[in-house]
Parts: C-alpha cells; structure tokens; sequence
C-alpha cells in the first residue's frame, strides 16, 4: 500500500523532471531556429528556462496541493459509511480512520464492522482515484505549459524579464519560509496549548507544584485526571541549567579572554579546533558520556564521602552540559572582546596597568554587554537541551534543589509524553504542546533579548 | 579618584618612592596577580581540551572492542535426512531446515560428557542463535557439502564474547604440589593429597574471609545504633550483620580449619586434573571435595600433574556460570576459538541479541535523511540567502525576516520536533518514523545555519565583480548567478557541509517524530520507517545488556568519524578555494 503510494508518487516526480527537461530542450531549440532567422529579444535560453519552469512549477503545485485535499477528502468519505456514535470526537475518528488504513492495507483489525469494512473498501477506491486523478491532472497541466511555452517562442516576447520576475518570486519565497517555520511552531505549539487550557486551568499549569501527567486510559476510571503543575519542573530545568553555566561560565569565559588577549597565533591554531571540536560532538554522545561515565563516578565519590546520591543526578546532567555549552561562551565572549577597540587597551597599559588589570577594569567592562547576552545564550541552550537530560536526568520530578537528587525538565518529559503511542487530544499529549510553548517562549525571550544586546552594541564601537 | 584629587589638593605633588620595600612588594603582587590570571585562563583552556581527550578516550576504550567478535571452529555434520529429507534439494526446503539444531549438535559432539538438560541448554547458549543463519548461507551456497562434515566458524553469544575479551572475571592457575588420590563418585569427587596440598586454596579463602569481615563491619558501622533500635527491619538487619562479622572473624581465624566455598562472596576455586576439571565446594588443608566441571577419565585414581584454577570473581557477580566459563577455556585451550573484524556490525541491522546487532539500518537511515535534508535546505537556504543579500529592499520587513532568522537558528531543537509531529505527521499525513519527515524537520533545523553562513559568503564577494557585470550589460540576476554565486560557493559549500554534519548528530527531534523505533529492516525508501545513527545510539544506550554498551560506544565512534569527515572537508574546502580579495 504505502509502496505503491511511494511507487506513484517517484514516478510523478520523474515525470514532472523529464517534462520539465524536455519543454526546455524544445523550446530552446524553437527559440534558437528563430533566432537564425530574426532578432529576438531573449536568448534561446531564457525561452527554454522560461518554458520549463511553467511545466515545473503548475505540477509541483498539483502535487503538493492536490494530496493535501485528497487526504482530506479521502479520509471524510471513507469515515461517511461509519456510525456516526463511534466518532464523536477527534480521539474516535483519528482511531477509526487508522483502522480502515490498516484493514484496507491487509493488516488485521480485531472486530472490524460492516462499516469499517465499507469504509475501507471507500477508502481503497478514492485513494487510487484521486491518486491518478492528481497524476493525470498534473500532466495535463505540464503539458499545457509545454505548449504554452512553445507558443510564446517569439521575437518580441521578453522571456528573460518574465523568467526573471519568478526567479525573484521563488527566492523571496525560500526567504519566506524561515518566517513560514517561526509561524508554523507559533502556531502547531499555540493551537494544542489553547487546547490543554480548555482542560487544565492555566493557574494549576502554571503554579501547581505537583506534575504527574500518567492518566487512566478510559474517562470513567478513578483518577482520570493527572496533575500538571510545572513547578518541578522550573525548578529541575533552572537547578541543571544553573550548574551548567556555573561550569561553562568561568570555564568559557577564561578560555575566551585567554585566547583573544594572550595566546600566541601558534596556540590559537591549536586550541580553537579543540572547542570546536567540542561544540560538533552530538548531544547524544555527551548524553552517554554523562549516562554512563560521569553519573557512576559521581556516585562512586558521593558515596565515599558519605552522600547519599541518586543514580540520576542533576549534577552529572549539569556538569556534562556546562562542557557542551562551554564553546558558545567562549566563542561569542571571544568575538565581542577581540570587538573592543585597540586604543582602550593602549590607554590603560600606557597608564601603567598590567595585562590582567587591563583586561579586568577596562576590556571586560566594555565587552560586558556582549558577554552578557553571550551567557543569554548559553543558559537558553542548557534549558533547550534534550539528549544529555534524557539520558542522564531522571523522569522523577521532584521538587528540589538538591543536586545530588534526580530531577526532571522540560525537554525530558516532552520528549517522555510523546515518544511512543500517544492519543491525540489527551491532555497528557496536549501537555507536551504545552510544556514545548512555554521552553520555545522561554528560550526565544532570551534570543531575542541577548540578540537585539549583541546588535546594539555592534552599532556602539562600528 | 575623588579619593587622590583630595590628596593631592591637600599636600601637593605625592611623591612615590618606587624602590621603597613597599613599592617593590605591590608590583610583586600586581606581577603575580598577573600571572595568576594568565595561568587561570590558559587552564580553562586546558581544562577544555583534556575533557575532549577524556570523553574521546572513554568512548574508543568502550567501543573498540565491540568491533571485533569471537567464533569457534565448529565442525558440523550437515545430516541430509535432518535438512532435505525428501533429497529433492528443494530451495525452500533447504531454506526452511532448522540450522541452529545442526550447531547445537556440533556444540554437544565437541563435549560429549553434558547430559543434564540445564547444563546443555548453557552449553546451546554459547553460540549465537543468529549463528544458524549462517550456516544456512553457506548451505545455500553451496547444496553439494549437504551430507558431510564442514568446519565453519560459529559466532559466540555476547556474554561468550564478552568472556572472550576479558570482560567477566580473572582466571589464575598455578601448578599444584605433591600427589592426589581421586575419588569419583558421580558427580562429585573427594582430592586427597598430602597434608600442604590445599594450603595456598585455603590461606586465599582465609584472607578473604577476613577482608569480608572488615568490610561487613564498615558496613555496620555505617547503621547507627540509634536509627535501628528505631526500626525493626533495620534492627534485624543489624543483627544478621553482627552474626556474620563474628562469624566470618571466628573462621579467618583459625587457619586449619575446613571451608565451604559459597559462589555468592568466594571466588570459584577449581582443580585441573586427569584431563578434567573439578569446581571445589569444599577445602581442607590436605583434602578438598568438589563437583565434576569437565569429566576426569573413568580410571583415574591417582595422579601427580595437577593445576589450581581460580576464577577471581564470585560466581553470583558475573554473568557467565563456571561451567561455561570451564567449556570456553577448554576451547580455547583446544585453539578452537578465533577472534575476527565484526563485519555484521556493518552488514546488519538492528537486533535484539548484542552480537547480531549492527548499524547498516541507521547508516541507510541517516544517509535517506540527509539526502532529504540537503535536497531541501540547500536549494531554500541559497535562495533565501541570495535574496537578503542581494535583491531585499531594506525596509521593515526585511528586518524582521532577519531578526527571524537569527532566532530561528537558536530555537531549541525539540521544538523543531514538534513542528513536524504537530504539521507533518498530523496536519499533512505523512507517514511516521520515515526519513522524508526527518529529512525536512532537519532541513528546517539547519536552514538557518546555511542561510547565515550563504549570505556571509556572498558578502565576501567583492562588488567590484557585480559592477563589473552590471558595467557590461548584464542583468541583476545575471550578474549574480553567473558572478557572484560562482565565486561564493566554497563558502556556501562550507556551510552547509558543517549543517549538514549538525544534522546528522541531531536526535531530539527525530525523537519528536517516531524515529525511534526498534526497526530490523535496512529502509529502501524515503517512506519505509527508518531510524538514524544518534537514534540507534539512544536506543542502545538505554538497553540493560553490557555488551549493548560496547555497540553503543562502537556507533558513537563511527558518528564522530563521519563527523570529522565532514567537517575535515569544509576545512579543507575552506582552505583551498576561499579567496582573500
């Protein structure tokens, strides 16, 4: 089933290439016999690119578009033939629907009913036909614009300013899509957050200080609602994040004033691959890393001083991600302390100041902003991060700020809630959402003012 | 300041003496602040770089071993009646034989003397379940060897393997003194020697009795009295603990007296002898009882050429039994066993047995991700590039289109998996787990990356080279794409070379859209479900079996050779096409 979908849908991209290639080549040549005998305004070319991108373009659309409403449509006709009672709401129908999928694709459904069957066999039949009727109208509309290329092959015709005019049309589009993606998060984490508030009041949310999203399966069974006050979770995130920086903030911020203010070219070269180096290493290696080397270490020393350390703890999360976040200090503190002018640095060493005195009463002052909004970032990675706490940091959300306990975060128990089968509309998944638009304003706060620091300040010494 | 002005109003020029003890002692200080500082960050500096050694050294000493897998040579009797009985040498039939029975088979021919069935489903647990497969392959190869005896090499199971490599316990053996008598009676055997014979067995388990002693009654001390008159299961646990600190006290302390060797606290003491092996449960200075491992020959009453075996870890803290343990050295010992390069860790995919499992899925996986991702990033990211740098109107929009970008490139990477759950998965229909989905929630994970990095390549073009095309006539497009993209594109290619290599280490967002199931087949297409190498290292990660954790790290090391690859080439790509204007 899916192969065949997959197996049409490779075959109209092959197709929507080979007509695209082929209205180029033929309207070039058109074009090109004409030119031998009068003077046209394009070159042969432009005719061609012209010609091929009104194939290419009306057939990506038809693609794009036409399965869009296809799925739609499919899925409201075969849905028709079920009893309305089984699908009161979103949860009902999203089951359904997968159901006729999988009994239309031969799998097995337990208990199928009449109307499953017939939604299936629904299902099965409008899948093939809008499938073809998509290919079929998307050819005619390729070659369409085949012809009509072909029939503008004229002296007069500007085919560079017209082709011209939808190159701009393309690239502010690609331009468009990084706001496209800002609106689609605003949008996918807005719409299931106003979702969850419709069943949890923003105030539990927000202030509660118990979170236990487990819910019983079925609305009738005893305690049917989890808890999902987020407070644990503040203070598990801050508490990681907190020993983070507390690492990479010295760490980072030394090595950064070393290298921009000491270090001889020689040893530049070698050090700055090392942090980059370090900035390239994938989270989840760092994840094992903290999971399986720092934790027990942290364990075995706690123990012997007479600790009492979980095997979890957010200390081995937060010393693993203060290394990770090491390079961002130290690179963005070495770009705004290399930015501060020469001639304060002279100033101060002609008066007399040592190196180090230089460096601490006049260069950091000066590069303050930038080193601010440096470790601004750096805390808004800490708080985004995944991996390293999902491997590392428990799922037990406690409320405290003890290192040595295991607490939970943010990204932990998105990545919790929605790993594996969820239900949509639960207000568990919807939590998820939640929890995501809460870490995604969070973080963006932090960018937006750490950024808007950087860009100021740019301005102050250019 | 205020502070000197007032001085200086007050009693005039202040005169320094700058060879005054003082004077001297304060620049001392200021130098040694100074050097203070410098040594302070040269040492964050270094700090840095010896947690890269440390992290890369832990993961190569985890990894490397899992690269390399233990076989026997095992001969095997391919019995035509067991695998075509009918001898039409159907294809399906063939294919259908039960292969692993063959290789249990060879297993017990190779130790005639196993018959209980515990001991022979151990002895069957040694080699890899996977391994009839290969028999198969060879069978299916070549239909002619059915009927006759083959050699093949046999791949051992993972706590085999781990065995193997030295992981699991220490083995010691010493030659042993004087004569034995041997009593068998069955299954258990009395050694019967001169009086110092078992000395050496004896004073080592005396010594750890007492080391256990010290170490019970640290574990004592840690229960204060107070808390355990408080509790009664504490208090009951104190008492068993005082009883077994007497206990252990009264028998380390008299040195001839006869052991029992428990498996839980005693390393395994064993007796090499008459061409077998015998596990002791009992020693006494000039006799020891113990039961039958390997058997002795038949006839053996007597004998003068024996060795003490010990296996330095109790039997109940490893996860390989004596008797196996005594079968593996045997083989060993018969030069039977082999150690080889684990090609399946690159020609399988993923398993549940640690020995079978190997990476080719998520190589695929990664690889239709990424194709996906470069498809759509690169195209976008250029053109989005070219269109702030060259053609956007400065104005507010514009502005805000940067500003966007910018934040975008810092939006945590979770939340990208949101996105494509929330639009992709449930908004669009398209299917989970696939590498089309990841390839485009990475495609916009990166974008920002590469339209910063494209845009900075174009800016380093000089506009001398766009004028000029504009001088001789071309259009704006022109003069871009024919001039100025050409001569930005080392640049560009950097970019999105080091995008791409961020790509493939991301996880959290595959996460997000159901990329992290347990997948055994290599996906053909951007629609099957797939996974991704960081994926198959968090799934690995989290699974109990210590030979899982060696994969795990074997993975990693292959993501982050892939991932110096890549950025070796934007290095290297950088170094030799950029030009300095």
């Amino acid at each position: 089933m899916v192969h065949r979908e997959a197996f049409v849908a490779g075959l109209y991209f092959i197709l929507m290439i080979v007509l695209a290639l082929g209205a180029f080549i033929i309207t070039r040549s058109s074009a090109a016999r004409l030119a031998g005998t009068a003077t046209i305004h394009s070159r042969p070319t432009y005719h061609g690119l012209l010609a091929a991108m009104q194939v290419f373009l009306p057939m990506l659309a038809i693609l794009f578009f036409g399965s869009l409403l296809a799925t739609r449509f499919v899925e409201q006709q075969s849905l028709a033939a079920m009893d309305p009672a089984l699908l009161a709401d979103e949860l009902h129908r999203g089951a359904a629907y997968r159901d006729i999928r999988r009994f239309a694709a031969g799998g097995a459904v337990a208990n199928a009913t009449d109307g499953l069957k017939a939604g299936a066999a629904t299902f099965a039949y409008l899948n093939t036909l809008t499938q073809w009727a998509i290919a079929g109208i998307g050819l005619s509309a390729g070659l369409a614009g085949l012809l009509f290329g072909l029939r503008t092959v004229t002296a007069e015709f500007r085919a560079r300013n017209r082709f011209e005019r939808i190159v701009a049309a393309l690239l502010l589009a690609c331009a468009g899509l990084a706001v496209l993606t800002t609106v689609g998060i605003v949008f996918s984490v807005l719409f299931e957050t106003v979702h969850f508030f419709q069943k949890v009041s923003p105030v539990d949310f927000l202030f509660g200080t118990h979170w236990s999203p487990q819910q019983a399966i079925r609305a009738d069974q005893g305690g049917a609602s989890g808890s999902f006050g987020i407070a644990p979770l503040v203070v598990g995130t801050l508490l990681i994040s907190t020993i983070a920086i507390l690492v990479a903030g010295p760490i980072g911020l030394f090595a950064a004033i070393y290298m921009a203010e000491y270090a001889s070219p020689k040893f530049r070269a070698w050090a700055k691959p090392i942090l980059e180096i370090l900035a390239g290493i994938p989270t989840v290696v760092l994840g094992f890393f903290a999971a399986l080397t720092v934790a027990p270490v942290i364990r075995e020393v706690g123990t012997a001083l007479g600790l009492n350390v979980a095997s979890e703890s957010a200390l081995a999360a937060g010393l693993v991600m203060g290394i990770m976040i090491v390079p961002f200090v130290s690179s963005l503190s070495d770009d705004v302390i290399t930015a501060v002018p020469q001639s304060l640095r002279d100033g101060s060493l002609g008066m007399g100041a040592t190196h180090s005195e230089t460096i601490r009463r006049v260069v950091l002052p000066a590069a303050l902003p930038g080193i601010v909004s440096a470790f601004m970032l750096a805390i808004s990675r800490a708080v985004g991060e995944t991996m390293i706490v999902v491997m590392a940091a428990g799922l037990a959300a406690n409320l405290s700020f003890n290192p040595l306990d295991a607490v939970t975060t943010f990204t932990v128990q998105i990545k919790t809630i929605l790993v594996g089968d969820q239900e949509f509309d639960s207000a568990k998944t919807l939590a998820a959402f939640a929890l995501g638009f809460v870490l995604f304003f969070f973080t963006l706060t932090l960018n937006v003012i750490a950024l808007a620091i950087v860009r100021k300040y740019r301005e102050q010494y250019d | 300041m205020t502070d000197a002005v007032l001085t200086f109003a007050q009693t005039g020029p202040r005169k320094v003496d700058f060879f005054s003890e003082e004077a001297m002692a304060r620049v001392q200080k200021r130098y040694r602040a100074e050097a203070r500082f410098k040594a302070y960050g040269l040492g964050a500096v270094v700090l840095a770089g010896i947690f890269v050694v440390i992290l890369l050294a832990d993961i190569v000493s985890k990894g490397l071993p899992a690269f390399f897998e233990h076989r026997i040579a095992l001969t095997v009797t391919l019995d035509a009646a067991k695998i075509d009985p009918e001898g039409k040498r159907d294809i399906e039939v063939l294919r259908a034989a039960d292969y692993q029975r063959l290789i249990y088979d060879g297993l017990r021919e190779e130790f005639p003397g196993v018959s209980d069935r515990r001991d022979r489903r151990k002895l069957e647990g040694l080699v890899s379940t996977g391994s009839g497969n290969d028999l198969r392959t060879l069978v299916l190869r070549n239909p002619s060897i059915i009927g006759q005896k083959t050699t093949l090499p046999v791949l051992l199971s993972d706590d085999a393997d781990l065995y193997l490599k030295g992981i699991g316990t220490r083995v010691e053996r010493a030659v042993g003194k004087g004569t034995l008598d041997i009593k068998q009676q069955g299954k258990t055997v009395e050694l019967v020697g001169s009086a110092g014979a078992f000395a050496a067995p004896l004073a080592d388990v005396k010594a750890r009795l007492k080391r256990l002693a010290s170490a019970t009654e640290f574990e004592l001390q840690g229960l204060s009295a107070a808390q355990a008159t408080a509790n009664a299961a504490l208090e009951a646990r104190r008492e068993d603990l005082t009883a077994r600190v007497k206990d252990f006290r009264q028998r380390s302390g008299d040195p001839a007296s006869a052991e029992t060797l428990d498996p839980a606290t005693m390393p395994s003491e064993l007796v090499e002898i008459a061409g077998g092996l015998v596990r002791l449960t009992e020693i006494a200075p000039g006799r020891a009882a113990g039961v039958v491992l390997l058997p002795l020959a038949a006839d053996a009453t007597r004998s003068d050429s024996w060795h003490r075996t010990t296996y330095t870890t109790p039997e109940s803290n490893r996860r390989i039994t004596d008797i196996e343990i005594a079968w593996l050295e045997s083989l060993r010992g018969r030069k039977l066993t082999e150690k080889g390069f684990a090609w399946r860790f690159f020609t399988n995919g993923d398993s549940r047995e640690p020995e079978l499992a190997g990476i080719r899925g998520a190589l695929i996986g990664s690889a239709l991700t990424l194709a996906v991702t470069l498809l759509f990033c690169l195209p976008i990211g250029v053109g989005a590039a070219v269109y702030l740098e060259e053609f956007a109107p400065k104005n507010r929009l514009t502005d805000i289109l940067e500003v966007n970008i910018n934040n975008l490139a810092a939006v945590p990477s979770i939340v990208f998996g949101l996105l494509g759950l929330a639009m992709f998965l449930n908004f669009f229909g398209l299917p989970r787990s696939a590498p089309l989905v990841g390839g485009l929630v990475l495609a916009l994970l990166v974008l920002p990356t590469i339209i910063i990095a494209s845009r900075a390549a174009l800016k380093a073009v000089p506009p001398s080279i766009k004028e000029a095309a504009l001088g001789v006539g071309a259009s704006h497009q022109q003069a871009i794409f024919h001039h100025v993209l050409p001569l930005a594109m080392p640049g560009i290619m950097t970019g999105t070379i080091i995008g791409m290599a961020h790509a493939l280490g991301e996880t959290a967002p595959l996460l997000m859209i159901g990329m992290v199931a347990f997948i055994v087949d290599i996906p053909q297409a951007i629609s099957d479900p797939a996974t991704v190498l960081p994926v198959q290292i968090y799934l690995w990660s989290d699974l109990p079996e210590v030979a899982f954790q060696a994969k795990t790290a074997a993975a990693i090391m292959v993501l982050l050779a892939f991932l110096f690859v890549m950025n070796g080439a934007a290095i290297l790509l950088r170094r030799r096409f950029e030009q300095r204007w």
